[in-house]
């Protein structure tokens, strides 16, 4: 069963997630800010991460950088989940080493389809 | 607005569509006539959905019929909708066709663009291999609506994100208002043409690649046989059809044969299909 690490300061949001991503059989972490998040990697790699980008601590393109330069943080697949739509936040994304993006509001089938593209699913 | 809608009212559009568009609109889809024709009678001033059908039966108005027809027509699409037809274009066909200067493609029923725009791009993609090819895509639909809306190419957030891949959306789309438009160089592309799958296609040009997918699911077995025999007019000897993955040309017309082991993809003649 592969992992997902879902990081979002809203617990709504990583409720609605977590059941999406249940349902395409993910095993779930949670994390609410891009330290906690890092932490977490630290300690064990997941296969994907579904990444928000305003929140608290540490923000998602920030924890996303990070990532990228932790031992073996090239591995996990990246989809940016946020409210920022314009493409200069997509690009920044993009080159910060992100594999794809979700604009919310999203539903199961845009997750679905997005992962899938990724081959996650 | 009365929301009821009587059986014999469903017959009589059904008819009514049938007669212009080949579609097959079965009894039990009362739900539907009604979910999609009452914003036709609101918009067209009349009370309920009876009232419109009182008044085309009273006096056949051919713009009214049309409105109706192209309500009831089915636009669900999205980009690169299925993956392995456009793994087939780029994998069989293409290679298949490789010495051709300009590959006509016709989308014959493209509703709101995204079939033909996906393969626009996939042909940006991978014109590195293909040096001197052109591609030329013909974009048809039968209701003038949704080639409005192809045409003008502009894209909800839900709509770019179902199967559009992100690297896509950000080398060939531009942001518009709340939702993102297809660059103008993609969008000029692709000719549109409003056409009925029921008349001849020679109108159109000849084709060396054709995409009817999900249209003839709703054609009757007589409807289905015209109309692929009219493509068939218009695709090139060592041409190819796209289907539907659910649909197929057996015990329809010899004009097609299924490629073995490539779900959906057909040849216009089997003896010429070496490298596919």
């Amino acid at each position: 069963m592969k992992t997902c690490l879902i990081v979002d300061d809203s617990r709504l949001i990583r409720r609605v997630a977590r059941g999406i991503l249940e349902d395409l059989q993910f095993q779930i972490r949670e994390a609410g800010n891009g330290q906690d998040a890092l932490e977490q990697c630290r300690a064990e790699m997941p296969d994907a991460v579904l990444l928000d980008w305003n929140m608290p601590v540490m923000n998602g393109i920030d924890f996303l950088r990070a990532l990228r330069q932790e031992p073996g943080g090239q591995a996990p697949t990246v989809v940016f989940c946020t409210t920022e739509c314009d493409m200069s936040h997509i690009t920044e994304a993009l080159s910060a080493g992100a594999n794809e993006y979700v604009m919310k509001p999203f539903d199961g089938d845009i997750i679905e389809a997005k992962f899938s593209e990724v081959g996650l699913v | 607005m009365n929301s009821t809608v009587t059986e014999a009212s469903v017959s009589f559009i059904a008819e009514v569509v049938l007669k212009r568009s080949g579609l097959i609109l079965s009894a039990d889809k009362g739900y539907l006539v009604e979910s999609r024709i009452n914003p036709v009678a609101r918009k067209e001033g009349f009370a309920s959905i009876e009232a419109l059908v009182a008044a085309m039966r009273a006096r056949p108005d051919e713009k009214l019929m049309w409105a109706v027809t192209d309500a009831l027509t089915t636009n669900e699409t999205f980009f690169f909708r299925d993956k392995t037809p456009f793994d087939q274009f780029r994998d069989e066909v293409l290679p298949a066709l490789k010495g051709r200067s300009t590959l006509r493609v016709w989308c014959a029923a493209c509703s709101t663009g995204q079939e033909p725009y996906s393969l626009a791009m996939l042909m940006e993609e991978v014109k590195g291999t293909y040096p001197g090819m052109k591609l030329d895509i013909c974009a048809s639909d039968i209701s003038e609506r949704v080639l409005e809306k192809a045409q003008a190419g502009l894209y909800s957030k839900f709509e770019v994100q179902r199967g559009l891949p992100i690297t896509h959306l950000v080398k060939y789309f531009e942001p518009a208002e709340d939702a993102f438009r297809v660059k103008p160089a993609l969008r000029q592309s692709i000719r549109w043409r409003p056409f009925n799958l029921l008349d001849d296609p020679r109108v159109l040009g000849r084709f060396d690649v054709v995409f009817c997918r999900n249209v003839l699911i709703y054609f009757d077995p007589p409807t289905k046989q015209k109309v692929l025999e009219r493509i068939a007019s218009v695709t090139a000897p060592d041409g190819f059809l796209f289907l539907g993955a659910a649909e197929t040309v057996m015990g329809v017309t010899d004009a097609f044969k299924a490629i073995p082991a490539k779900r959906g993809l057909y040849g216009r003649d089997a003896g010429v299909r070496k490298a596919a």
